[in-house]
């Protein structure tokens, strides 16, 4: 048999080639199978549906009947894509944090600004505080946005002062954590009953409240912060060879990390707020990304992106199987289906995942 | 033919002086220039002066670059980043510094030459976590190189070689700076490769320069007392080469004293 021996330069650049169709597949056999759970989750719920009628639902809404076009536009259909937007923000906040502070447990739950979501929504359902006066009747997500951006602009003031390593800010969010969590302990302990059982269901995060307004504004804040990262890509990239390869390489580091950590804190304090603490796909669905694809960040990225949305979708998809009729809070099954899948790829995977 | 020249440069951490009127009247394309020194000299505050990562008091003069600042790349010792990225994709991104997401073939040609002149080709789609010291070190000088870099900062890029590649890696450069007409200064704890392959030296000590010149005549056993603090001989060796010879620490070191102020010496050439 013949073999054809490729002269080692031009070997590099068809293997690299080969790397990147590799990925691109990965991303689209990702999605495929994102756009899969999206329609399990539509199809499934006390009234069961098959994919077939779902899709004419979906494609052709006047054709099928109203019962079915209610359920899956007006109830299903803003669960199945909150779990979906929010999945993709809380993966990509936590994708981008482990990046700018290379600390692989970097994550919107890790830096306090899940804890102070909690601590704000809390300040509603026990003591009635509302810290935006003019919204008084959405005061439970308004104060867990407020408290959850003022944590993550500590966090920002705070590594803008001179010689603020990356170290110290990891260590400032933890701090933030127990601070928060404190508060929020204390808060329970003087709560009613009735108080206590809304802070407890709230803080195990919910897609059930989900509209459409709040699906429309995760999707819009995920589109306009993207595209910026997408843009410093190479930099960000360059970011994980450590701050002064990146800089000798004309990356402005502080820069680019402050700017970030800015964008980061609007892709994490929104979702929070709207659905509560879903601490897991921050975390693990950029290492998910990561062992997929690398670090490239025009791979990685974009990864996150769906990592995050499909452990969500399928999280949702699984909290309605395990006990039908019941839905379980998506914080806790998250962690539940996520761990096992995470674990596998670790112990499978034999390249060095951090 | 690009020239470098230094006027009274300095730096400082906050009120900390690390760095303090460094002058060169030119430093010549294609060639070598060893910056030597004891540890904590001051010779990577320079480097990242030299090349603007901070700012300070002087003059960094680059003439008949057309690239400015740019032109300039550091190359930082290495630091063992734990990116999951293959080296080829470590070496692509430094070349794609700044510029759009598509890659083309020509850079990919490049990369796959830079990488191949290393000897390096090899190792071009292990993880940068699975490398030695040394084979870290020789991706660092790929992703320089690869920038293509009209004057090259190296900061110890030996220090981690075994003895074939440290005089590998060192021709290699020397000779391309002189067939490119590249300015390299290179940080350097070997006296014997200074004299060997810089043509010229700087030593750097308490954050001043204290002497400048063909690195033959610099590097002297007055020096080596004076600034490393060893007893040491220059001899030749049987081809002609001199050879730094050291016997002893110093037992009575010289008091400590700010370096002697930067002796202006003819511009090396």
């Amino acid at each position: 048999m013949a073999s054809v021996v490729l002269e080692p330069a031009l070997a590099g650049r068809i293997r690299y080639r080969a790397l990147a169709l590799r990925r691109i597949l990965v991303l689209a056999g990702l999605t495929v199978a994102l756009v899969l759970s999206v329609c399990v989750d539509l199809a499934l719920g006390p009234a069961r549906y098959t994919l077939a009628q779902v899709i004419s639902a979906l494609t052709d809404p006047a054709a099928v009947s109203d019962q079915l076009r209610v359920v899956i536009w007006d109830i299903r259909l803003p669960i199945a894509l909150i779990a979906v937007t929010v999945g993709a923000s809380l993966s990509t906040a936590g994708a981008q944090m482990q990046t700018i502070l290379a600390n692989p447990l970097a994550s919107p739950f890790t830096l306090g600004i899940s804890a102070a979501a909690s601590f704000g929504a809390a300040l509603a359902l026990v003591a009635g505080v509302a810290l935006f006066p003019g919204a008084v009747q959405y005061a439970v997500p308004v104060n867990a946005f407020l408290m959850a951006v003022a944590a993550s602009l500590f966090i920002y003031f705070a590594s803008t002062l001179r010689g603020v390593s990356v170290q110290t800010i990891v260590l400032l969010g933890i701090a933030l954590v127990f601070t928060f969590n404190a508060a929020l302990s204390l808060l329970e302990y003087l709560a009613s009953e009735q108080a206590l059982a809304a802070v407890v269901f709230w803080t195990m995060g919910s897609l059930t409240k989900a509209t459409w307004d709040k699906v429309a504004i995760t999707a819009l804040i995920l589109v306009l912060t993207l595209p910026l990262f997408m843009k410093d890509a190479w930099a960000l990239t360059a970011l994980r060879l450590g701050d002064e390869k990146a800089e000798s390489m004309g990356v402005n580091v502080r820069a680019l990390r402050l700017k970030t950590l800015l964008l980061i804190s609007l892709l994490a304090a929104i979702p929070v707020s709207f659905v509560g603490t879903i601490g897991f796909v921050g975390l693990v669905g950029p290492h998910i990304a990561r062992m997929c694809v690398g670090e490239d960040q025009r791979f990685f990225l974009p990864c996150s992106v769906i990592c995050g949305a499909l452990l969500l979708s399928v999280t949702s998809v699984v909290s309605k199987v395990l006990i039908p009729g019941a839905i379980l809070p998506i914080g806790v099954i998250t962690a539940l289906v996520g761990v096992p899948f995470f674990f596998a790829l670790i112990f499978s995977n034999r390249r060095r995942a951090w | 033919m690009v020239a470098l020249a230094l006027d009274g440069i300095g730096a400082a951490y906050g009120r900390h002086i690390v760095l303090a009127d460094v002058g060169i009247d030119v430093l010549k394309a294609g060639s070598l220039t060893a910056v030597i020194g004891p540890n904590a000299a001051g010779k990577s505050t320079l480097f990242k002066r030299i090349a603007g990562l901070i700012k300070g008091p002087g003059l960094v003069e680059l003439s008949d670059s057309a690239r400015g600042e740019r032109a300039i790349c550091y190359m930082p010792q290495d630091t063992g980043a734990n990116a999951v990225l293959t080296v080829y994709e470590s070496v692509l991104l430094a070349a794609k510094q700044g510029s759009s997401w598509k890659v083309h073939d020509g850079e990919l040609v490049e990369i796959d030459e830079t990488l191949k002149a290393l000897r390096i080709e090899d190792l071009a789609f292990r993880g940068l976590g699975e490398l030695s010291g040394g084979q870290r070190q020789l991706v660092s000088l790929a992703q320089a190189l690869v920038r293509r870099p009209e004057v090259l900062l190296m900061d110890e890029p030996t220090s981690a070689l075994d003895l074939h590649r440290q005089i590998e890696v060192l021709g290699f450069v020397a000779s391309l700076a002189e067939r490119t007409g590249m300015i390299v200064l290179i940080a350097l704890h070997d006296l014997n490769h200074a004299l060997r392959y810089c043509a010229n030296a700087i030593v750097i000590a308490n954050g001043q320069m204290a002497v400048s010149g063909a690195s033959a005549e610099v590097i002297n056993e007055a020096m080596l007392r004076d600034i490393y603090k060893v007893n040491a001989r220059i001899e030749r060796c049987s081809k002609g080469r001199p050879l730094v010879i050291v016997d002893s620490p110093c037992l009575e070191a010289p008091a400590a004293q700010p370096a002697q102020p930067a002796q202006k010496v003819p511009a090396p050439v």
